[in-house]
Formats: C-alpha cells, structure tokens, sequence
C-alpha cells in the first residue's frame, strides 16, 4: 500500500479543502507562443504548462514520413525547475518517453491526418511547473493549441485523472494525491462520443469503482471543455479597445 | 524570396529604417516579471520584443568543486525549445544553446552577484545554483534576454534551510543576498550599421554580433560572434552604448525585483 499515515481526505475535505469530485481550478490562455501554429498555456491548480503545435511540415528524417497521411510527434518535457523538490535532470527521461507517446496517439485520433500526407505535426508540451495530472493538463492544453493552429480536428479531447483513497474516489488528484492514493487514473476523452482515447491506471480498483470513476471523468468534462471553447474563442474576439474604433 | 527580402532590408538598414521603426540603438519593448513559477526557488520571465525567455531557479545541497572546497557553485542551461523557433530541433543541446548557457553564466558569475562564499554549509557541502534558461519564443537577442531573466530570478531567489541532513524548503524561506545588477546588450553590425536588439530577421543578415555585459562600473563578459569582424573603434563605442542603454535595463531590473 503506497498510504503511508497521510490523511488525504477529513470529513469529506481534502487536503486543500476539495469535496472528492472538485477539480481545482483550471486557466487557459491562447496564443502564447508567436511562432508557433497554434499555442496556449495552462494554469490547472499549480500546474503550469505551455503547448504548441507546429506543421504541418515535411516529416524529417525522411523514413518517419507516411505517403499516406501526417504523423504526429509529441514531446512532453518537465522543466528542470519545475518540482517544488530537488532540481530535476534537464532532457527526456522513460517516463517523459511514455508519455509524449500517449500523448501523440490522443491527437492521431482526431486529427484529419489523411489531409496532410508525408507531413508531420509536432506538438511540444514543457511543464514549467508541476503539481500532479500534468499530462493531463497538458493534454487539455494541447487541444487548444492545436484547435487554434488551424489543423483540422474530429473532436477536442481532453484529460483529468480520477483516484483512489480508501474506498473514496477523488478527482483531479494533486501532487501529495498522487503520491500517497491507492489508485491513479488519467484518462482523456473525446466528448463527442465520449470516446476514451488514453486509459492509464496504477495501483488498485474495482469493476464498480473504475466504472464510477470514468463517470466522473466524464461529468467534470463538461466544465473542461466549456473551458477550453471559452478560450479558443477569447484567441478570436477582438481587444476592447480596437472594437470601439470600429 | 529570403534573398529579395533580405536585400531589401540591407537596403532599409542603409537607409537607417529598421523593421520595427525604431533607432540603430534602442531596445525593443522590454519586460520582466517575477515570481511566476513558485515551485521554483526563483523565476522570472524576460520579453524583449517577441523574444521570451523563462528562467528558473532552484538550490539544492551538493558537493563544491574540489579546487573551491568552501564555496557554491552555479550549474547554467539553455533548451532552445522546439517550440520556439522554426529553427530549433528536439535533441542534445546544440552549439547555439551551449553559447547562449555559456555567455549568460560568464556575465553572472562574474558580476560578483552571488557571493559564492555564503553558500558553504558544511565540510563536502555547499549551495549549488541551477540557473535553467528556456527559450519560449525566438526573435533575436537571446543573451540579453536570457541575461536579464536570470538576473531577475537570482535576485528573487529565496534560500532553502539545511536541517539534519535534509533540504529544507518552506514559507519561511528568505532572499538570498544579491550585489550588483549585471545585464547585457547585444549589437548586430549590418553593412556597416551598429543595431542594437537585433530581432531575428537582422541577426539572420548580419555579418558579425557582439554581447557585452556590465555592472553600471565595470564590463564583466563580452562575446563576438558570428562569421565578421569589428574594428576596436568599433568596439569602443559599442562599450560606451553599453553603459548608456544598460541603465534603462537595470532600471527596469530594479522594478522587478522590488527594489
């Protein structure tokens, strides 16, 4: 058992107050990046993490590329600096490996990859700061981005990650969540359909549980992509001040 | 099409028209934040233009190096980040982020900034700073972009405790002390015109750059770079330009780390 004496939840309250179905509180900001196609950055409680999306471009080396249709490439990295712990090595560790993949194989699903054959689409994901379920805000931060790079999408998925302490379930876990719950789940959705389109699980759950779980993840996706379209369209609307010369 | 356009902005350099309508030397708009990313034990963010570096900070107990037993010591990195630039590539560091790392770190570290010998703990063990520089957005003039974003986040750096064999990290951290305020100019010779924070597109056409960073008295690094040449006259004015545009720099250090 990875509980080790911390109470994570007290009548009810987590640790930072949360009921088991509060997210913490989620910003986005569109176009953050000048030179990319598209970019956004999020503030998802203490997570601080940018996005952006390039491409499509020709797919370097030349045997990545598919006559057929784009590939998608993911690079998620944590920021050396970006722990409230020890300094962090600087490049791609396993799990930085793992999780650009998954990453990748959420926006193959709904990216219009047929449109761009032997092109790639890069999206870069850097956690300037980490308090747990970065890559599922990265996720919900990358959708944007590349909703607002122009590339032609199906859906736009986004990630929350669902836990376990005692026999409570909990959502959206934090950092202290993650290290000490008996279970963690990210998983991101396409709301459309409610399609799953990354499923990660450690630890230990039942049937019902992992059932009640993913409805939640579910329920909390509507505020998410409420979110997410509130920023998209704040990227198109004009400032204030340009509105009232016209 | 680059060659039409470059020849047409030699054209307008010639002419003293710089794309972004300002003088050979003034700065782009320059900003600094502070304190953005509080996991950190510093950080702060440079703008100059639409060139955006992040530093960030953190202090952790380690080994001094073995002809300084009794001081810390400063470790400073660059990513280029993919995202970034057009020009940037996923991979192991390249020449162009180990200079920028490089040129950066010579003008903090001997700036006298950090008085190394406060950071000994105790015997074998020392504060080491990780100065860790992210390239956000590219347009020219990373090194005093990165320089001034490492400045900041030094002078707002708060110290962790070292208690029982741990690091200790907590509300009651305190700012390290800081001495003097070390920023940088850059200059990009174009024909031959001195720019002063070359964007991208006149980095791409110059023929030589010079970095060169002070401390408002004394000149702590320089760096030339790029395949040309400057005369020493050359030199010369481009040190006295230095201390002229350093002081709004400083000024605009100064706001930002509340003093």
């Amino acid at each position: 058992m990875k509980n080790n004496g911390i109470q994570l939840i007290t009548n009810g309250k987590r640790l930072d107050g949360r009921t088991a179905r509060d997210m913490r509180s989620i910003k986005i900001t569109p176009n953050v990046v000048k030179n990319a196609a598209g970019s956004a950055s999020i503030e998802w409680g203490n997570n601080k993490i940018i996005a952006a999306v390039h491409g499509p471009t020709e797919a370097l080396p030349r045997h990545t590329a598919n006559p057929d249709r784009a590939v998608v490439k993911c690079r998620y990295m944590m920021a050396p600096f970006s722990s409230s712990e020890e300094h962090g090595r600087a490049g791609m560790n396993r799990r930085a490996v793992e999780i650009s993949k998954v990453t990748a194989e959420v926006f193959e699903n709904v990216i219009l990859l047929d449109q761009f054959p032997g092109t790639e689409i890069s999206i870069y994901v850097e956690v300037l700061q980490s308090d747990g379920g970065t890559r599922a805000a990265g996720i919900t931060c990358a959708s944007v981005a590349l909703a607002l790079s122009g590339i032609p999408m199906k859906d736009l998925p986004y990630a929350v990650s669902v836990g376990k302490v005692g026999n409570d379930l909990i959502l959206d876990l934090d950092k202290i969540e993650d290290n000490y719950s008996e279970a963690d789940m990210p998983v991101a959705i396409l709301p459309r359909t409610n399609s799953i389109v990354l499923l990660q699980m450690d630890g230990a759950m039942t049937k019902e549980q992992f059932k009640e779980g993913l409805a939640m993840v579910i329920e909390s996706g509507k505020e998410i992509s409420r979110i997410q379209k509130e920023a998209i369209r704040a990227a198109y609307q004009e400032p204030e001040k340009e509105k009232a010369h016209m | 099409m680059r060659t039409i356009t470059n020849e047409f902005m030699r054209e307008r350099i010639a002419a003293g028209i710089r794309n972004t309508k300002r003088g050979n030397m003034s700065y782009r708009k320059v900003i600094v934040n502070t304190g953005n990313l509080p996991n950190a034990e510093g950080s702060a963010e440079a703008i100059i233009g639409d060139t955006k570096v992040i530093a960030g900070i953190k202090v952790d107990a380690s080994t001094p190096m073995p002809d300084t037993p009794e001081e810390g010591n400063l470790t400073t990195s660059a990513e280029l980040l993919p995202m970034a630039s057009e020009s940037y590539d996923v991979g192991p560091p390249t020449p162009e982020s180990v200079e920028f790392a490089r040129v950066v770190d010579r003008g903090i570290r001997h700036g006298n900034i950090i008085d190394m010998s406060r950071l000994f703990i105790e015997a074998e063990k020392v504060w080491g700073i990780y100065l860790d520089l992210y390239v956000i957005n590219y347009d020219g003039n990373l090194f005093d972009a990165g320089t001034l974003a490492a400045m900041a986040a030094l002078a707002t750096t708060r110290m962790p405790r070292f208690e029982d064999g741990k690091v200790i990290r907590d509300a009651s951290m305190k700012r390290m002390q800081t001495g003097n305020i070390v920023t940088s100019c850059t200059f990009a010779k174009v024909l031959d015109k001195m720019l002063l924070d070359p964007d991208s597109a006149e980095e791409s056409i110059a023929k030589a750059r010079v970095t060169i960073a002070n401390d408002g008295n004394e000149l702590h690094a320089m760096q030339k770079g790029m395949g040309g040449s400057f005369s020493p006259a050359e030199i010369n004015e481009l040190i006295s330009a230095t201390f002229e545009s350093s002081k709004e720099l400083r000024g605009i250090i100064k706001k930002s780390i509340g003093d």
